[in-house]
């Protein structure tokens, strides 16, 4: 079972990838179970392409909503280079969830940066604890590739102790309608997936 | 919003802010976008038709037309960011002479760390400077508590009070506990009485006394009042704090003894020296200026502060570990540098795909020219490859800056920018300057039809109201003309040949003229502009002149560029600057 201790994700991407929602499916799914939550992320410029964080805490009490570095049980990323990018945030333990997928920013198109060749490798050297899936082919392949997000929160979800009939709600709360089958599935997908 | 709603719920501070105006009966709100502040009048719009909220022009209209319903007896908040009081400082600085009649809060979010702002500035001075209560929620609970408790007080003294809030107070997420609406008894309309409200020198200066002896009264409940709180834990180390600043403190120093300013001015004197006497030593855990820590410091009271904690860019718990760590004496471990950091290609924020303003920016390529920039998505035409802005101020400064640097006398022909939402905000008094004093600016306002960076608030252009109605639109070329302005021009911005004419022409012209690029955001808009285009690798000569557009949809990098058919927003520029022909839509489409 959970032990009292605060709980803290970092869920990173790139603007548009649909960070902030699975942050806010996490936050609802952690209410659901009673806990007290606080999550961040930010807004305004930064979502412009630019890389997008959010930070998830829940437990008993909960005071700071910002994630020490080396504190985070759970890392999940929908994009290599953000993975590495926030790798600092993962506890020793922790588990990350990465997406395999690559997003080219603009200073490596314009030749000011390169993109890393060799990222898969790179991934595992960092993270110990590492699931690494194709979010996003798997989402195409359930008929939307924007359910990748869904996907990897299912993934995350083996690693936080919340209970299944939690997340079914917040998934519920936080997704229209007419996109809650393919988020349930996509959940599924994720969590199921070894 | 009748409907039956959870006890609690997970809200974000601006949310919370919003929820807390509408359970203290506010029934006027009032505002003008600014991250981190927006969502609070966004939310508070959603309580239509028990509140009316409108998007005014700037901030210092914003500011009067609440003191306005104040005055009139109604409760009113008013929200901007912390820049907008700059704005609103005009009213704020005489409202406080005049005094308030209907509680009048206004909401200013600060910006730690510049996420999304020129500057750092700390608006507890303005506090200070105004001589008005101050409010500081630490929270979402306590962010929608003490809007609620700062209009009781501001009602009770009939004063203006301050609530400010930060990026992480007011875009956390916490539960919050939802009370019901109590709609105020006071009766409105204006009750003449002109020696109250008219600050002429005869009745101003009684005002300038009152102001002083509302300020003694202020200090008084700050210093009995219950979210201005002693913890008392160990008696080794006392911290007093703010803010998120107080979440901080509790994580880094959980054995400490703490005094919680909620109510953080007038400064609980008392308070102070109470807890002062009850603890060995006192840190000062603020963030931005050294506010509290110099007023302690005034008391004769012996503390520590700015000495540990940095005062530049936000407080976070590991910048406060680490001045614990130097407080202690003890070695400050740097922190792990993240592995193969130097091989993370950096991902700023840009341009989307699709965006109207890369047409503009990209056509200003072709010349030498200094571009004055303004406030906005636009600003991003500062970044390579397009690198076509060379000064940000503020608000209307594209424009007024422009003219300024004409009259110095600069060699090279200058031109400024500013977006839709900011030309009515403080562009149009710069263009009658222009027009006024003779000057020959170019003014481009890039007219993306709403207020985009802030998340796509409605303006005087987009003729709709924040309560949802169709309204008049005011015509940016009327303006323009009606300042004075001869040359007024309209253009499409994903035409590049005839936006590279036009600007050339307007330049080239001895007076002054008004370039309109209007084109819809298409994030607004939830579409692309035109079909997905893709690059025939074939026909395709490796120039890379589509890279020169800086868009997130063309990767380069590779031996010849892709485009992320994703993320393509379909606006067909890269088409237009091929020299191969080599970019097409797959389909055939021809644009139109």
């Amino acid at each position: 079972m959970i032990k009292n201790d605060t709980q803290s994700v970092v869920l990173v991407g790139v603007g548009g990838q649909g960070i902030l929602l699975a942050s806010e499916i996490l936050a609802q799914a952690a209410m659901q179970a009673g806990f007290e939550v606080k999550t961040n992320e930010v807004h305004g410029m930064a979502q412009r392409g630019g890389s997008v964080m959010a930070q998830i805490r829940y437990g008993k009490d909960v005071h700071s909503p910002l994630v020490a570095k080396g504190s985070a049980q759970i890392l999940g990323a929908l994009e290599h280079v953000e993975a590495l990018r926030y790798a600092d945030y993962i506890a020793p333990q922790g588990l990350a969830a990465v997406s395999a997928e690559s997003i080219t920013p603009v200073t490596v198109s314009s030749g000011a940066a390169s993109y890393p060749a060799n990222v898969e490798e790179m991934l595992k050297k960092v993270f110990p604890r590492l699931v690494y899936i194709d979010a996003a082919k798997k989402a195409t392949e359930l008929g939307d590739v924007r359910a990748a997000n869904i996907i990897l929160l299912g993934v995350i979800s083996r690693g936080l102790d919340l209970p299944l009939d939690a997340w079914h709600k917040a998934i519920k709360q936080c997704v229209r309608e007419k996109f809650l089958d393919l988020n349930m599935k996509a959940f599924e997908l994720g969590r199921n997936f070894s | 919003m009748q409907r039956k709603m959870a006890l609690r719920q997970l809200l974000s501070g601006n949310e919370a802010i919003a929820r807390g105006a509408f359970e203290a009966g506010v029934t006027v709100g009032t505002g003008y976008p600014g991250t981190p502040s927006t969502e609070i009048l966004e939310n508070l719009a959603k309580y239509k038709p028990d509140v009316y909220c409108e998007w005014s022009p700037n901030e210092k209209v914003a500011f009067e037309v609440a003191a306005g319903a104040s005055i009139a007896g109604a409760r009113s908040i008013v929200t901007m960011k912390h820049v907008g009081l700059n704005v609103a400082a005009d009213p704020l600085m005489t409202l406080s002479y005049l005094g308030v009649e209907g509680g009048f809060v206004a909401c200013v979010a600060d910006d730690p760390g510049m996420h999304s702002s020129q500057n750092e500035q700390d608006t507890r001075n303005y506090a200070r400077f105004a001589k008005v209560p101050l409010f500081e929620p630490s929270d979402s609970q306590e962010a929608k508590d003490f809007v609620k408790l700062a209009l009781q007080i501001s009602e009770e003294f009939n004063t203006p009070a301050i609530l400010r809030t930060t990026t992480r107070v007011s875009h956390s997420r916490s539960l919050v506990h939802l009370e019901e609406r109590a709609v105020s008894q006071k009766k409105v309309g204006l009750v003449k009485n002109p020696p109250r409200f008219v600050p002429i020198p005869v009745w101003g200066r009684p005002m300038r006394h009152r102001v002083e002896d509302r300020l003694m009264k202020l200090q008084k409940l700050s210093e009995s009042i219950s979210i201005n709180r002693i913890e008392w834990r160990e008696k080794k180390l006392g911290i007093i704090t703010s803010s998120i600043s107080y979440q901080y403190s509790r994580e880094v120093w959980p054995e400490a003894s703490v005094l919680k300013l909620g109510f953080s001015y007038p400064f609980p004197d008392a308070l102070i020296r109470e807890f002062a006497a009850g603890v060995d030593e006192i840190l000062v855990v603020e963030e931005l200026d050294d506010f509290i820590e110099q007023h302690v410091l005034a008391l004769g009271i012996k503390c520590r502060g700015r000495e540990f904690v940095p005062g530049i860019m936000e407080l976070d718990p590991d910048r406060l570990k680490a001045a614990r760590l130097k407080m202690e004496g003890r070695p400050v471990t740097a922190a792990k540098s993240v592995a193969f950091a130097d091989q993370l290609p950096p991902r700023p924020p840009v341009l989307c795909p699709g965006c109207p303003h890369r047409g503009v920016f990209y056509a200003l390529t072709k010349h030498d020219v200094v571009v004055t920039g303004d406030i906005g998505c636009y600003s991003l035409g500062a970044f390579k490859p397009l690198d076509r802005m060379d000064t940000i101020l503020c608000m209307g400064a594209g424009v007024s800056m422009a003219h300024g640097l004409e009259k110095a006398g600069e060699q090279k022909k200058v031109v400024g920018v500013l977006g839709d939402s900011t030309f009515f905000h403080s562009g149009i008094t710069g263009l009658i300057d222009i027009a006024y004093n003779k000057g020959s600016s170019t003014i481009i306002v890039l007219d993306n039809r709403t207020t985009a960076m802030t998340g796509h608030q409605d303006h005087p252009g987009t003729g709709r109201t924040l309560m949802g109605e169709a309204t008049r639109t005011i015509s940016i070329e009327d303006v323009g003309r009606a300042c004075g302005i001869g040359r007024v021009s309209v253009i499409d911005p994903y035409n590049l040949e005839n936006t590279g004419q036009v600007i050339s022409e307007e330049m080239a012209a001895k007076e002054p003229s008004l370039i309109v690029s209007r084109a819809p955001c298409p994030l607004r808009e939830r579409r692309r502009v035109g079909p997905v285009r893709t690059i025939q690798t074939d026909e395709c000569k490796g120039c890379e002149l589509c890279l020169g557009l800086g868009c997130p949809a063309i990767e380069g990098g590779s031996e010849k560029p892709k485009i992320n058919e994703l993320l393509c927003g379909g606006c067909g520029l890269c088409e237009q600057v091929c020299p191969a022909g080599a970019i097409r839509n797959p389909a055939g489409v021809k644009q139109a």
